[in-house]
């Protein structure tokens, strides 16, 4: 009976008070890295991503005090709903439908176990490659989830704790992003450029790494 | 940077809160953005409402109006406005009779679009979606996200505002938007880049001597970079790739009204013929002056002619615009009689006006 109940309370890892932490967190990187994200974006894009970015945590950062008494779904549910209605471009809806499907396996909870950490990023990806129908290999932030959250679920089957299958995972969303350097786009506004997309990191791919690396400070 | 503005975060809002002083007769809402004629929603009529960045004006906003459209959603400088903006414009312009939304094809634009017409139609407001991708710069759909939505917007803009105004349901201006889509062609160039406020710098670097051909409308880079030449040669060299464009396939999604989903279609756009009636289209980026679109026409007319194709009708100016940028596009739209009817047609808008 003893040791059940220590199991579970061990599976118990991320609290809400880290979810908040998180947005919080993830606040913070896009605006220090505004000017880096919009870089990114000026070789490949229209030299906006990391002021859509930017403009799109700060409105969820006025949001946040009106769900700090929610559950964690709330919280991400109205994330997802302050992105997709501040930051438009393409990263308004992807990242916007993340939060909101993400925000579906953990509703009315306060605390996540590693399960619910794992649905809870995978549901995300979903809503990401449904609403933008981005193929593996097209250059874009799907490049940068799918190793971060492979990483994830293989450093959880290989008995990892939290703290060392999120650093897997951030590892992960690093490699991902950086192997988007030699891709060439298919998807978005760097598809147009053709060959000329090849050689520049995906400021998409870079924001996802940033908002996992945000994920793994705000629990560790 | 030299701009006149006040606070970069201002721009957009300002320049709305300017319209609103300088034209009563539209109804500019802040927060969210958008605008709609001030008789809105118009019984009877289906409601057309475009949307994309800001940056590109008088398109949309100076094109609502009688006989063009219904509403506008600005977003932020040369990013896609938001679905709440659409919902919101949507729900003021529709008087029962449906939203049409004529929506540029950038993937930003195009996802928030969609979402937007999910939530209208959880409302039960009849809504459809026309792509508008009309830039032959773009080869290929399959390794891109299809060719970018540019000139061809303007004239599907105003023959289906007129259409909607004459009395065409939903699905008929919905055919008729596609109809247009499909018998447009476009193609941009740029001699300067532009500086989106908030960047604060040129979005590319352009040599003194180098021009960019086959950009979009967002400074973003083109197909490629070549040295500054003669406004023949350019004219001629843009010309003949609209002409001698091949058949254009690629799957588009439109929504299906009655079942409630998204559904692909497989939609070529045949090229254009000898013998073939055409409106042309010179519009400047914004920065070239009219006196350099009139070279432009003059060396297009006589290209044309030499194709065997007849201008029925031109439009001179700048229209859809990407800021400061010096640089100009083409666009031929294939006519006939329904088209041109509509063309004709009266319409009162700030950027467009003729016959009212
Ligand atoms: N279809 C897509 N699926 C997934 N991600 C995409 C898609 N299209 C674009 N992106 C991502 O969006 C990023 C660009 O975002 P942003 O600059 O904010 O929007 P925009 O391209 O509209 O200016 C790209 O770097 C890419 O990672
Ligand atoms: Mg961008």
């Amino acid at each position: 009976m003893l040791s059940v109940l220590t199991l579970s309370q061990n599976l118990m890892t991320v609290t809400k008070a880290e979810i908040l932490k998180w947005i919080t967190l993830s606040a913070d990187v896009m605006q220090e890295n505004k000017q880096y994200l919009t870089d990114l974006d000026s070789p490949i894009g229209d030299a906006d991503h990391g002021i859509n970015m930017a403009r799109g945590f700060k409105k969820v950062l006025e949001r946040l005090p009106t769900v700090q008494d929610k559950d964690i779904g709330n919280i991400l549910k109205t994330t997802g709903m302050a992105l997709i209605s501040s930051v438009g471009g393409a990263s308004g809806p992807l990242y916007g439908t993340f939060f909101m499907r993400a925000a579906a396996p953990v509703m009315s909870k306060e605390v996540l176990t590693d399960d619910d950490l794992v649905a809870m990023l995978d549901m995300g990806l979903e809503g990401v490659i449904s609403r933008g129908r981005a193929n593996l290999g097209d250059k874009t932030m799907v490049d940068g989830w799918t190793p971060a959250l492979e990483a994830l679920r293989t450093a959880f089957a290989n008995g990892a704790d939290t703290k060392t299958a999120m650093q897997a995972c951030v590892a992960g969303a690093e490699q991902g992003m950086q192997d988007t350097i030699p891709m060439l786009a298919k998807k978005g506004r760097a598809s147009y450029l053709g060959e000329r997309s090849v050689g520049h990191q995906d400021p998409g791919a870079t924001s996802t790494y940033f908002l996992l690396n945000a994920l793994l400070e705000a629990i560790s | 940077m030299k701009k006149l503005i006040n606070g970069i975060d201002d721009v957009v809002r300002e320049q709305l809160q300017g319209m609103a002083a300088a034209h009563p007769e539209l109804s500019v809402h802040i927060d969210p953005h958008y605008i709609v004629r001030g008789d809105a929603p118009v019984a009877g009529k289906v409601a057309v409402i475009s949307g994309g960045g800001s940056g590109h004006e008088p398109m949309h906003g100076g094109f609502v109006g009688v006989g063009m459209l219904d509403g506008a959603c600005p977003g932020e400088v040369f990013t896609s406005p938001t679905p709440d903006q659409m919902y919101e414009c949507g729900m003021a312009a529709n008087s029962g009779a449906g939203v049409l939304f004529l929506v540029k094809n950038y993937t930003g634009d195009v996802m928030n679009f969609e979402m937007a017409a999910e939530m209208l139609a959880a409302e039960g407001v009849p809504v459809q979606s026309i792509l508008i991708d009309d830039d032959v710069a773009v080869k290929d759909s399959l390794y891109t996200a299809g060719r970018r939505g540019v000139g061809t917007t303007v004239i599907i803009e105003k023959i289906v505002g007129a259409a909607a105004e004459a009395g065409y349901n939903l699905d008929q201006c919905a055919d008729l938007a596609r109809k247009v889509n499909s018998y447009g062609r476009s193609m941009g160039m740029a001699l300067t880049s532009c500086i989106v406020p908030a960047a604060g710098k040129p979005t590319f670097d352009l040599g003194d001597d180098e021009i960019e051909i086959g950009i979009g409308i967002h400074g973003e880079p083109g197909q490629k970079r070549m040295p500054m030449t003669s406004a023949d040669a350019i004219t001629e060299m843009m010309a003949l790739e609209i002409i001698e464009d091949d058949a254009y396939t690629r799957t588009v999604r439109e929504w299906d009204t009655e079942n409630g989903i998204w559904v692909e279609l497989e939609l070529t756009d045949e090229p254009l013929a000898a013998g073939d009636s055409v409106i042309a289209f010179v519009n400047s980026m914004g920065g070239t002056p009219v006196s350099e679109l009139y070279a432009v026409y003059r060396k297009l007319a006589a290209v044309c002619e030499d194709k065997g194709i007849t201008i029925a009708r031109n439009l001179i100016g700048p229209y859809i615009t990407s800021l400061e940028m010096q640089g100009f596009s083409i666009t031929l739209v294939k006519v006939d009689d329904e088209i041109l009817k509509f063309w004709d047609a009266p319409v009162n808008t700030p950027g467009l006006r003729w016959g009212a």
